[in-house]
């Protein structure tokens, strides 16, 4: 009893000024819901987020845009001069545009083209391993808990860790190398080879990322209720179906998310594939968001002018490929609706 | 009323000796290549002990911080009070003038004169820092690795493919993966390329289209990679402009023959120890000459800085003679001071015996650098030329491109480079 006191007196203590802040707010908030109505209200509780959301995302993507109408080196854009969309026009100006020999800025095309196979590539294979594991991770097994831990350490460590990693481990002198020539195999110089390079890069981003993908899915095939399973069992279906008829159409919102985010994250493949290959060998794991640092931030005579444009037009591309998945995700809804 | 007074008073006081702080802190920021962070350190702190108003505080970052992170600041019109940096053309009109506030600017003028056009904007007659260490870029070779493969060592006006098919004996001998490697960086084959008569700078001072020495040197280059004479892991293992140091295969002992600078005698020493025995080389020749590139770390002042007179008495301090004499000394650098050089006499602080002679090489291989070599350290389109070589010459590495392409490409790059910058 005594002890019930103490803690109501503490918390009354430590909820005072926010009470005291609340009667100081409510006069205005009153005077302001009069004039405005609830639908002031809405836009004042949003207005904070609005604000953030503005000065961190919406007025960087402004000056961004600004910065790819001007040239030259200098920083500041009151010191660069204007050349209108002539950077686009830069970007864009090929031969032919799928084969990136013919453009102008062949490096842009080149790591436009690699983003695109990247892309399609990883995240099928981001989706499927992580649906494996999350169905593996779904079941009854022994040390299920640890295992979940396990599949989702990865996701703790830093990208550049994860890059450096993956290079001790795939370097000429590295540990694979160390494996195969111990157990009588011929090494291999991994990240030498155009092929391996890529499926490195590929791979390792797979390794790095899984867990968090495997922990969506894993929360969307708990929800999926037991008695639909059960019935299946009873009626002898087999597990392929039951999979195709019950798991997968139910899991399909959270495997919808699961495809946008990989997809958003993979077309920004930066910093393990930079730590890993550095672009190469030659130019076969150059991506655009490398493409953009170099030729922004790290080229002998930086061109952010250059850098902006590419990077804007990295953005459409986001932002074409997450209206494509929306569209089909409302296009699925609206058919299990009708279903 | 009075305690009003006493607070606005106390609080008066306070910011005063907090300005007073700031203005006898000096921001040095200073990367490595071998010891000399912890030399430059030792010497900053008896400077402290002599000029206890003024705190100079040593940022050491890595290089990259200097090539990559360094410009962004001074753009923005920030950044160390004081920096040591390579890219310093280019980088010139961020440099504080010192000529009209140190108290002896012709000892300035005749001690560091000669690289004073390297590190200021063309035309003009600023003092904007010194050189810390003069390089030049040459050769290393694993002298063990030859004694045990019985391969003679090529000897004076040895040719690059002398050099190479020595190596590659070597190589054979040893099996080590590759005979050799030079550094992925365009400065590191313009020494070579001007060897075999390559010449950058045209008759108007711009960049001239790529000539006949640098298609040379550069198919050589691509050659020896294809038949995998060079080490594929420097070059072809990165794109774009990336710079990569081979020091950690020779040291390694994964290649006979190095191609790199002056600057990795110290890093050399400190990490073979007595692993092997190792030679420099000077630059092996080719049709024109056996030159290596000059080059050199500068201390530079930056024009930034809000704290003028403890900056110049912080470079006065680096900049004198027995100062500069030690600091070359216990580095192992060559020095860039016109007097220590001409009085002579240096006593290289270490036991291994390679690192003398070693020096020795490239003191005497920087007599026989050519005047097309001469004039890149002070020429502001330099890197423009460096950065295509070496993201071009890649790729023709890496099969993804003809050498006829890469041609036009480098040409057009440069072009770019100095549309933008103009």
């Amino acid at each position: 009893m005594a002890t019930r006191s103490i803690s109501s007196r503490i918390g009354a203590v430590l909820a005072a000024p926010v009470i005291w802040l609340a009667r100081l707010l409510n006069l205005p908030l009153k005077w302001w819901q009069g004039m405005t109505g609830t639908g002031g209200m809405a836009a004042f509780f949003l207005a904070p987020n609005m604000a953030i959301f503005g000065i961190f995302v919406l007025l960087p993507l402004v000056i961004n845009f600004a910065y790819s109408m001007t040239s030259g080196q200098a920083l500041f854009l009151s010191d660069r001069s204007y050349v209108g969309g002539e950077q686009y026009a830069r970007l864009m100006d090929c031969g032919n545009y799928l084969d990136p020999t013919t453009c102008r800025e062949d490096l842009f095309w080149i790591a436009l083209r690699n983003t695109a196979l990247f892309v399609v590539v990883q995240v099928s294979m981001m989706t499927v391993v992580a649906m494996i594991t999350a169905l593996i991770l779904n079941r009854e097994i022994r040390g299920r808990g640890f295992w979940r831990a396990v599949f989702f350490f990865p996701v703790l460590l830093s990208p550049v860790v994860v890059g450096l990693i993956w290079r001790w481990i795939l370097q000429r002198e590295g540990l694979l190398n160390f494996i195969l020539y111990n157990v009588g195999l011929e090494p291999h110089v991994w990240l030498t080879d155009r092929f391996y390079s890529f499926v490195a890069t590929v791979g390792v981003s797979v390794w790095a990322h899984m867990g968090f993908y495997t922990l969506i899915l894993l929360a969307g095939l708990q929800a999926i209720p037991r008695d639909l399973y059960e019935a299946a069992e009873m009626d002898g279906t087999r597990a392929g179906r039951v999979f195709w008829r019950i798991t997968l159409p139910l899991l399909m919102p959270n495997l919808l998310v699961v495809i946008v985010l990989a997809l958003i994250r993979a077309v920004q493949i930066f910093d393990e594939a930079y730590v890993l290959t550095g672009g190469g060998p030659g130019t076969s794991t150059l991506y655009l968001t490398q493409y953009i640092y170099e030729v922004g931030f790290a080229s002998l005579l930086r061109n952010p002018g250059l850098a902006a444009a590419a990077s804007i037009i990295m953005g459409l591309i986001l932002v074409v490929l997450t209206l494509i998945q929306l569209g089909l995700g409302r296009r699925n809804e609206k058919a299990g609706e009708r279903k | 009323m009075n305690g009003t007074k006493r607070v606005l008073g106390a609080s008066f006081a306070a910011l005063l000796s907090a300005s007073a702080v700031q203005a006898g802190d000096v921001r040095l920021m200073w990367y490595s290549d071998g010891v000399e962070g912890e030399v430059i350190q030792d010497l900053l702190n008896r400077f402290m002990e002599e000029n206890p108003d003024i705190n100079v505080t040593l940022d050491n970052v890595a290089y990259k911080v200097i090539m990559e992170q360094l410009p962004i600041q001074l753009e923005s019109g920030e950044g160390p009070d004081i920096a040591r940096v390579t890219n310093i053309k280019e980088l010139a009109n961020h440099w504080l003038d010192l000529r009209p506030l140190l108290s002896d600017p012709a000892y300035w003028d005749t001690n560091f004169g000669d690289q004073f056009d390297w590190m200021r904007p063309d035309g003009s007659d600023a003092i904007p820092g010194f050189l810390t260490q003069l390089t030049l870029t040459g050769g290393f070779a694993n002298q063990t690795l030859f004694e045990q493969a019985g391969v003679e060592m090529p000897g004076e006006g040895a040719t690059w493919d002398d050099w190479i098919a020595a190596s590659a004996e070597v190589m054979q001998s040893q099996q080590t993966p590759a005979a050799f490697a030079i550094d992925r960086s365009g400065h590191r084959i313009s020494g070579p390329n001007v060897s075999y008569g390559a010449n950058y700078i045209g008759p108007d001072g711009m960049p001239a289209p790529v000539d006949d020495g640098t298609k040379t040197f550069a198919t050589k280059l691509v050659d020896w990679t294809n038949e995998g004479l060079m080490l594929k892991d420097t070059w072809v293992a990165a794109a774009g402009s990336t710079y990569r140091a081979a020091a950690d295969d020779f040291i390694n002992a994964q290649i006979p023959f190095y191609y790199s600078g002056s600057w990795q005698v110290a890093n050399l020493s400190s990490k073979i120890g007595d692993g092997f025995d190792w030679v420099a080389t000077g630059s092996p020749c080719g049709t024109a000459g056996c030159s290596g590139l000059k080059g050199g770390a500068a201390l530079v002042a930056v024009k930034y800085t809000k704290n003028q007179d403890d900056v110049v008495k912080v470079m006065e301090y680096l900049s004198r003679e027995d100062v500069v004499k030690e600091f070359s000394e216990r580095t192992l650098f060559l020095p860039a001071h016109k007097g220590v050089i001409e009085k002579g006499g240096l006593n290289w602080v270490t036991e291994d015996k390679n690192v003398g002679p070693a020096l020795d090489a490239f003191v005497k291989a920087s007599s026989e650098t050519l005047p097309a070599a001469d004039a890149l350290p002070a020429w502001v389109w330099g890197n423009a030329y460096y950065g295509a070589l070496v993201t071009r010459i890649s790729q023709v590495m890496a099969g993804e491109m003809s050498l006829d392409d890469a041609w036009v490409r480098i040409d057009q790059d440069i072009a770019d480079k100095v549309a933008q910058g103009n």
